[in-house]
């Protein structure tokens, strides 16, 4: 590890003080400190999840190998989380724009404070907001779909009281959206003021300005912001787990039915209660699959932006 | 430096605001020593755990075993059957709450925990209504086999002839049924398919279980995610407990020649009318619901949720046996059927079972 | 020689910024929205229906503006236009939940509601309090667990360790870590806690330990983000001085970034305060006080909401009453910890260009 740490020419002349050599320790041992956390859950989830992996269709509860079994949940969740983020992304993105650009100081200020707040909301909250409030005023809408574009797979036959996975999609996203848009707006309101102010001098409008002084500059941050938006809204249980109306092992593509896939999170929060023996560690190991998505998820969005170009500040 | 310690200092108020409200107690809360009445007192703190059906008759229970007790602390986790049975058997819980039985690998692993047999009672005793929602439509009869068939799917209609057949007077529009059942897994379901299999003349195939096992329908997240979406649909069908169904329309259901109401006597009477499970020690009350019987005035979808502890518990035998001992008492019965809806086990049955308990050895 | 003089008559304004729409124009698209939505709403049409008829009616402001101002004016409208309505497409379903839980929540509010606990309570009455100490006290145990963990490992990252592969690995898996379910989290502080204390574990350190896991990694990426946005001029000017590297952190690069590390920290802890499934693997709940983290259950506000409403008894409304109370004091608290965090990022805040 020391051998790529070589320091760019001139910064090693800096003297080694000791509280220098404190300062880095302490953060050095920080994030080692995070990696033996991940790596005590991976290990632990390893460990548990492969007796579940293995474990014979008649030892489950499912009465399935792992595989038939994880896959429809696999699905759900990443369509949930995918409904979800197509649309808490761009209003997160709107959204911190408005607060730190558009709207009055004063007004933008007030209305971040009321968005931190809805973070605090408990997932029981959004989940009987979800049933009681949401799906039955989504399915008129659902009907509608199902009339007019039902010859698309997405819009197949309508529920009958809107508790489908567009509806915890929608859920999810109003879930995600206080965290991504408080990032969002800290970071466009860190903008350095004078390129802002450089772009409206050339003659840019505000559109322009915003994007070519505040998206460049925060384009690092908001990928950030979505990670942790996705991270949420691919692990989130109770809220998802309420809302839903699931089928058993369904994969459809009908976005708007009643008889929708599971999430890998909501399917344990449904079966954990219940669950004994090689179920638990089926269980488990579903959440030993999501950890894989997360993984890969990360992974995939590390290589389409690659943050490490724009480093620091205002170089 | 002043900057950095005050970043601190925020997390350090909440904390200085968390000691600061430990100076008092809650208001409702003494510390024991006003304590009156005679009798032997038990004391200590009984850490049980499981079953989520039980918790609001537990939440009773409590209440008056802590009041005889002010030195009793009795805690109840309502993490779910499994989660119980799962940590009794692993010597975390002194008492597991648990809506099935412990099967024959539990039992073998229990008695190994418990260095002896082990004392499994059902306490709360709970009929599970099949409720609906129909305009127009107040009372309805079905037979297992309707009932079993409207929740396969095959039949989709409230005016089906099967269903007009049992209820020639009520106006059954054309509406389509959905059915709901619960989307997680539970000792309620269990209960439910295992009636319908058994009751249902050879209508349902599918095999009971905790997790609903056919496709087709609408699945809701617990009892009150059940009623939620009965409620808020038309033309809706599910099964929940009984004191939670609310304004809901109850079926009746066939028994023998009649149709019965899901009533809390009805479903204490199926108790004395089911066998025990076979091969079980005399203080393993683990009872095989008789969902076939024919007796008048006998409710059979009901859910038996036991309180399974040890016989010779390795810590804390009389507050566990003191426990026991009021909860099967009529008192605690008729407690938790006035707060939680349960059905009071009947005089002859509540015997058997406290005989059961008196077994603990309390030394 | 006056007349050469006389400028001819030209609209300086004009010259200068091409055709414009009048000032009123905007508003008067507005006004129009409003009005059409209203009249659709009269009509019988739904509210969404109607929201939708005002927004179609605002699109008129970009295609008025392509018309007299020009492609560029008219994408700023638009963009304009479009940001201004996603604003109000979020408010709508934000505003329903708070207006949801402050309407319900607020009828239980009283001063036995915060200072009984539940021992001996059944139907009507009892109190939070148990569950307000529980939450107050696993939540601060977890702020300082994990505040001094992520802010230093986000310092590492930015200021120490200079895009190393240790680095790259630690921002991967910390984005990792923000996938991790509740539930698993919960699971892993059991089983954590079970090889030192045993079956049956229950403390509420325990749960402190999980939440921390979902806690962190928020922290790390919010608090590393607001660093890399403090420009490197700063801490040139710093080093410049003499100033030791972690010195110039200290005093330079935190407080720079103060307010963002603050709200970092306020939006973590709002993260998990209303975290109900691993609290409830690892502390359980109970009906009583309890003060120490390190022995037996402890209630908390989200698992005590969540439990109310879930097995409510009879009649149910006194315990679903009980659980939305417990979700409104819960927003109270988060609410109280965002005005904390504003007044210190206000005051010890650099004073600069904001």
């Amino acid at each position: 590890m020391t051998s790529t740490q070589a320091p760019a020419p001139g910064k090693n002349t800096v003297i080694r003080r000791p509280g220098d050599r404190i300062f880095s320790g302490l953060s050095l041992s920080a994030g080692v400190l995070i990696l033996v956390i991940l790596a005590g859950v991976a290990i632990f989830l390893t460990v548990q999840g492969i007796p579940g992996i293995t474990a014979h269709p008649d030892e489950v509860k499912s009465g399935k190998s792992f595989l038939p079994y994880v896959w429809p949940l696999v699905f759900g969740t990443l369509v949930a989380a995918t409904i979800a983020m197509l649309i808490a992304v761009p209003v997160a993105i709107g959204v911190a724009l408005f607060i730190s650009h558009y709207a009055p100081r004063k007004l933008g200020q007030g209305l971040g404070y009321l968005i931190d707040l809805l973070a605090a909301v408990p997932s029981v909250v959004y989940g009987l907001w979800g049933i009681g409030f949401l799906a039955p005023r989504m399915v008129p809408f659902y009907a509608w779909l199902d009339e007019h574009l039902g010859f698309l797979p997405f819009f197949g036959p309508a529920s009958a009281t809107g508790r489908t996975i567009l509806t915890a999609s929608i859920v999810l996203a109003v879930m995600i959206l206080p965290i991504m848009t408080a990032i969002c707006r800290e970071i466009f309101l860190q903008t350095p003021r004078l390129h802002e102010e450089a772009a409206l001098a050339l003659g840019a409008t505000r559109w322009e300005m915003a994007r070519l002084a505040i998206f460049p500059y925060a384009r690092s941050g908001i990928v950030s912001a979505a990670m942790l938006g996705l991270g949420r809204a691919l692990g989130e249980t109770l809220a998802v787990a309420m809302v839903l109306s699931v089928g058993v092992g369904t994969v459809t593509a009908n976005l708007i039915g009643s008889d929708n896939p599971s999430t890998i999170a909501a399917n344990i929060a449904l079966g954990f209660a219940e669950a004994t023996g090689k179920s638990v560690n089926a269980l488990i190991a579903s959440g030993l699959v999501l950890f894989v998505i997360t993984f890969l998820v990360n992974f995939a969005a590390r290589s389409i932006v690659d943050r490490r170009k724009e480093f620091s500040g205002a170089n | 430096m002043n900057r950095n310690s005050l970043r601190l200092a925020a997390p350090a108020a909440a904390l200085a605001l968390a000691f600061g409200l430990s100076a008092c107690g809650a208001g409702n809360e003494s510390d024991g020593s006003d304590s009156t009445g005679s009798g032997s007192k038990v004391s200590g703190t009984l850490n049980a755990g499981g079953s989520s059906a039980q918790e609001a008759a537990v939440a009773a229970w409590k209440k008056a075993f802590q009041t005889t007790n002010p030195d009793a602390t009795v805690n109840y986790d309502p993490a779910g059957s499994g989660a119980g049975r799962e940590q009794f058997l692993a010597g975390g819980l002194s008492i597991a709450g648990s809506d099935a039985y412990l099967d024959d690998d539990e039992l073998a692993k229990a008695k190994t925990l418990c260095k002896g047999d082990v004392v499994e009672v059902p306490v709360y005793v709970s009929p599970i209504a099949v409720i609906f929602n129909l305009d127009g439509v107040k009372e309805l009869n079905l037979t297992p086999k309707t009932i079993a068939d409207i929740f396969a799917g095959k039949i989709t209609t409230w005016d089906d002839a099967a269903i007009k057949a049992d209820n020639p007077d009520a106006k059954l529009p054309s509406t389509k049924i959905t059915a709901v059942h619960r989307s997680d897994d539970s000792g309620t379901t269990q209960n439910f398919t295992d009636y319908l299999s058994k009751a249902a003349e050879g209508a349902w195939t599918a095999e009971p279980g905790q997790t609903w096992p056919v496709k087709g329908g609408e699945a809701a997240e617990g009892t009150s995610g059940v009623v939620a979406a009965v409620t808020s649909g038309k033309g809706t069908i599910g099964y929940a407990d009984e004191s939670q169904a609310g304004d809901l329309g109850q079926a009746k259901v066939k028994v023998g020649d009649t149709f019965n109401a899901a009533t809390p006597e009805a479903a204490a009477k199926v108790l004395d009318t089911s066998k025990a499970v076979a091969g079980r020690a005399a203080t393993d009350i683990a009872i095989d619901i008789d969902r076939t019987s024919t007796e008048a005035g006998v409710y059979p979808i009901v859910l038996a949720s036991y309180q399974i502890a040890c016989q010779a518990p390795a810590k804390d035998a009389a507050l566990i046996k003191a426990w026991l001992t009021y909860v099967a008492s009529p008192e605690g019965q008729k407690a938790a059927g006035d707060t939680a809806g349960s059905a009071p086990l009947t005089a002859d049955f509540g015997k058997k079972v406290q005989a059961a308990i008196e077994t603990i050895k309390a030394s | 020689m006056t007349t050469t003089l006389t400028p001819p008559p030209v609209d300086v304004s004009r010259e200068l910024y091409g055709a414009q729409l009048p000032t009123w124009g905007p508003r008067a698209v507005i006004a129009a929205g409003l009005l059409g939505a209203a009249a659709a709403y009269a009509v019988g049409a739904n509210l969404l229906e109607a929201a939708l008829v005002a927004w179609l009616i605002c699109m008129v402001l970009p295609l008025w503006s392509a018309a007299v101002e020009g492609r560029r004016k008219a994408t700023d409208r638009l963009v304009t236009t479009l940001v201004t309505s996603a604003f109000a497409l979020a408010m709508f379903p934000l505003f329903s939940i708070l207006w949801t839980v402050i309407s319900k929540g607020s009828k239980v509010l009283s001063a036995e509601f915060f200072t009984y606990s539940m021992r001996n309570v059944v139907g009507e009455g009892g109190g939070i309090y148990h569950a307000l100490v529980g939450t107050l006290l696993i939540t601060g145990a977890a702020a300082v667990i994990s505040i001094p963990i992520g802010i230093f490992a986000a310092i590492y990252l930015v200021e120490y360790a200079e895009g190393n592969r240790l680095s790259r690995w630690i921002r991967f898996l910390v984005d990792v870590m923000t996938g991790i379910p509740s539930i698993v989290a919960g699971l892993f502080a059991y089983a954590l806690f079970v090889l030192f204390f045993g079956e049956g574990v229950r403390m509420g350190i325990g749960g402190s330990v999980a939440l921390s896991v979902l806690m962190i990694p928020i922290l790390v990426r919010s608090t590393e983000e607001m660093l890399k946005l403090v420009p490197n001029e700063l801490r040139e000017a710093s080093y410049a001085l003499g100033v030791p590297k972690w010195r110039t952190v200290a005093k330079v690069v935190l407080p720079t970034s103060l307010a963002g590390i603050v709200t970092g920290i306020t939006l973590s802890i709002a993260r998990v305060i209303g975290e109900t499934a691993p609290l409830l693997i690892i502390v359980g709940t109970t009906d009583s006080v309890n003060f120490n983290l390190f022995n037996g259950r402890m209630a908390s506000l989200p698992v005590f909401a969540f439990a109310s409403q879930r097995n409510p008894g009879i009649p149910p409304q006194f315990s679903i009453d009980r659980a939305w109370g417990a979700a409104l004091v819960l927003l109270v608290i988060v609410m109280l910890l965002n005005l904390i965090a504003r007044l210190v990022s206000y005051f010890f805040s650099p004073k600069g260009e904001r």
